[in-house]
């Protein structure tokens, strides 16, 4: 069980899977770190994203890889609108309005999915599905190493985009002091809203990358929102590279739970990291501002 | 276009069609039989199978003429969908009820059965089973509910017995197991029986996997099962994660003695073969399955695959199930629930193309109900086991 040949391998699946959490968790925490938000619609939003390319593959035939620049901005496009429209104007300023709004959003999400779609799990067929890839003495399944490459580029594009551009400032202006921030010009609720689209986008591309090797139903979501709040609690709220690091690190530890402890029992290395988190580092690995 | 001549010969059909039942009299009161399956959710494919088996029943009862002791009333199939969970199987049962209908039959997994037939029971209401093979189902002396196939100890006994005999054939080169199996109560019950059982006959079990229903990733079970390195791999799961876990140990390059499947969702499937011809290959399965030598059994095949739609074991089992509770029903000559009951007590009903014989339920569970062995061979699915169905010589170990 220790050996090499079995023990690189489930790393390595664990960081392919990681790299994906890390992708949704990023999402998560722009929307925590600027809005203060706890999104609990996030699962849910991940959900309509993959269902989405799921519509595109099967209706249109569009590939899940190419169908990134029509779900990553139409997901953008959602997130935009329903901070705009709904959140922001529900929550009258109050963040325990927030706390329900999303809740909300999600059940009437997951509903509508349930009516549409019924609660069946569906998958796609690609002619990559079961390619495999070795490296080493591991036979990584293709998809799962392009979902490893693009969660990192897509994360690199959303720290540029935070670090480098004026957009990035103006967020992380926000962030800080909201008050100066419109002071000096900045337009606070434009702001606000991209951030809620930006996260939102990441979970398009999120679910471009995780569809080929995985599944849609209108629960789907509910794994992923809890691994991904995980993931922002150990990075430390709001930090970037706290999310990317604790994604993969998460990955890793859930594949090798679930090599050691079976596959019902793998995610308890999870929670158990999360609530250790909790207990003796609560501001996280990165997380410098708790 | 239409010409007078059709528009003649039209009117003529609807006429007759309208006036039939003045000249034959008032048409009997149909027989309401509710047909219940998962056809949504995790086991859909499954459950939409069962359904088109039990109504393919349905309509050949109904064109041989319906019931005639019932003055050739005709069966009406309520469908009920049991969303793949036990409970919304159980309230569909109550929805039935209310609708008045004379038996259920269902409804494929094991835990919804358990469900299901309970519930019938409160209503004193008929319930056959079509599939269901946790022995639970038939041991909490419910009055009303009656099993045609076999039961998962039966099918775990038949498949390690069977195991020993082509083990010993071929000088004994497997010595160790693992059992791969979903978490619900039909793969956890069958494990069970298994690790059991396999001991008995000088079998090491190395490990017993369990997975969830759906599960996208078998890269860890399969890489636990490169560490362990068993001599058989034994999967007690339903299709797509059966599937799924083949194509894997396919990828990782993980090739056992033999893949010796009870009851695996997809080892004896003719959709699986076809999507996947190389992964099924060699693949061994003791599973319910169709007496090969009765001609009807191809002609139903026929019929099924001229539907676009896989022969699997779901079809013929839900189909033979309605042929018994019509029959049932025939010998009733009642629509009343008790007399239906009493009626599948005493069943003799042997005009059916499974391996059982006549039948004779002793506690609801019919005596002679068997799996047969099966194993992929040649690009087809062949009876192996017993000898009296044998279509082909059982190749073990596979070679790699």
């Amino acid at each position: 069980m220790l050996s090499f040949d079995v023990l690189f391998p489930s790393v390595l699946n664990g960081l392919t899977t990681g790299a994906v959490y890390a992708l949704v968790a990023l999402g998560l925490t722009l929307i925590y770190g600027v809005l203060h938000i706890v999104n609990f619609a996030h699962g849910a939003a991940l959900m309509v994203a993959l269902y989405a390319v799921w519509l595109l593959k099967t209706h249109l035939g569009i590939d899940p890889y190419l169908a990134l620049p029509i779900v990553v901005p139409g997901m953008f496009a959602l997130g935009y609108l329903l901070q705009r429209v709904v959140i922001n104007r529900a929550s009258h300023g109050k963040d325990e309005n927030i706390l329900l709004v999303t809740l909300g959003l999600s059940i009437v999400m997951e509903n509508l999915a349930l009516m549409a779609f019924k609660s069946d799990t569906r998958t796609i067929d690609t002619p990559y599905t079961l390619t495999t890839v070795a490296i080493g003495p591991a036979m990584i399944a293709l998809p799962k190493l392009i979902a490893f490459a693009g969660a990192l580029v897509a994360s690199a594009v959303l720290l540029w985009t935070v670090r480098r551009t004026d957009l990035g400032r103006a967020i992380r202006a926000v962030a800080k002091e909201k008050q100066g921030a419109r002071l000096m010009g900045i337009d606070v609720d434009h702001v606000y809203a991209m951030s809620f689209g930006i996260g939102l986008a990441c979970l398009g591309a999120a679910a471009c990358f995780l569809l080929p090797a995985y599944y849609v139903n209108p629960q789907v979501g509910g794994g992923f929102v809890l691994v991904a709040f995980t993931i922002v609690v150990l990075g430390g709220m709001g930090s970037f590279a706290g999310a990317l690091v604790g994604g993969l690190l998460i990955g890793v530890v859930e594949s090798l739970g679930g090599l050691f402890l079976g596959e019902s029992l793998g995610q308890i290395g999870i929670f158990a990291i999360f609530i250790a988190v909790l207990l003796f580092r609560p501001q996280g690995l990165f997380g410098a501002r708790a | 276009m239409s010409t007078r001549r059709t528009f003649l010969k039209q009117s003529a059909v609807a006429g007759s069609a309208t006036a039939f039942p003045l000249v034959g009299g008032a048409q009997p009161r149909p027989v309401k039989i509710g047909v219940l399956h998962p056809v949504t959710g995790a086991l859909a494919y499954s459950g939409q199978q069962c359904r088109e088996g039990a109504m393919m029943a349905l309509e050949d009862v109904n064109k041989a003429g319906g019931i005639k002791s019932l003055g050739g009333a005709k069966l009406e199939a309520l469908l009920g969908d049991a969303q793949s969970t036990p409970q919304a199987g159980a309230a569909e049962v109550e929805k039935m009820n209310e609708a008045g209908v004379s038996a259920v039959l269902g409804a494929f997994a094991s835990a919804i059965c358990l469900a299901t037939t309970q519930a019938a029971a409160r209503h004193g209401l008929p319930h056959v089973v079509d599939v269901g093979v946790a022995d639970q189902i038939v041991e909490r002396g419910l009055k009303n509910t009656f099993r045609f196939g076999p039961g998962y100890r039966t099918c775990a006994q038949v498949a390690v017995a069977n195991l020993h005999v082509l083990n010993t054939a071929a000088g004994k080169p497997a010595k160790t197991v693992m059992i791969i199996h979903e978490e619900s109560l039909f793969g956890t019950g069958t494990a069970n029986l298994l690790s059991r059982e396999l001991p008995g006959y000088g079998y090491e079990v190395k490990e017993v996997v369990k997975h969830a229903n759906p599960t996208r990733d078998f890269n860890n079970i399969v890489l636990r099962m490169k560490s362990v390195n068993p001599d058989i791999v034994i999967p007690a799961n339903y299709y797509n994660e059966y599937a799924l876990l083949v194509r894997t140990m396919q990828q990782q390059k993980v090739q056992p003695k033999a893949i010796y499947s009870v009851l695996g969702g997809a080892a004896s499937s003719y959709k699986f073969l076809k999507e996947f011809p190389d992964a099924s290959n060699g693949i061994i399965d003791c599973n319910h399955w169709f007496n090969p030598r009765d001609k009807r059994s191809l002609e139903l095949r026929k019929r099924v695959e001229a539907k676009g739609l896989f022969f699997s074991y779901e079809v013929f089992m839900a189909y033979t199930a309605m042929r018994l509770l019509a029959d049932a029903i025939e010998r009733a000559k009642s629509t009343d629930r008790a007399a239906i009951i009493e009626a599948l007590a005493k069943s003799t009903f042997s005009d059916h193309i499974m391996p059982y014989g006549p039948t004779k339920f002793v506690d609801g569970q019919n005596q002679g109900a068997q799996p047969l062995m099966t194993q992929v061979i040649k690009g087809d699915i062949r009876v192996i086991i017993p000898r009296e169905y044998r279509e082909a010589e059982p190749v073990f170990p596979l070679k790699a």
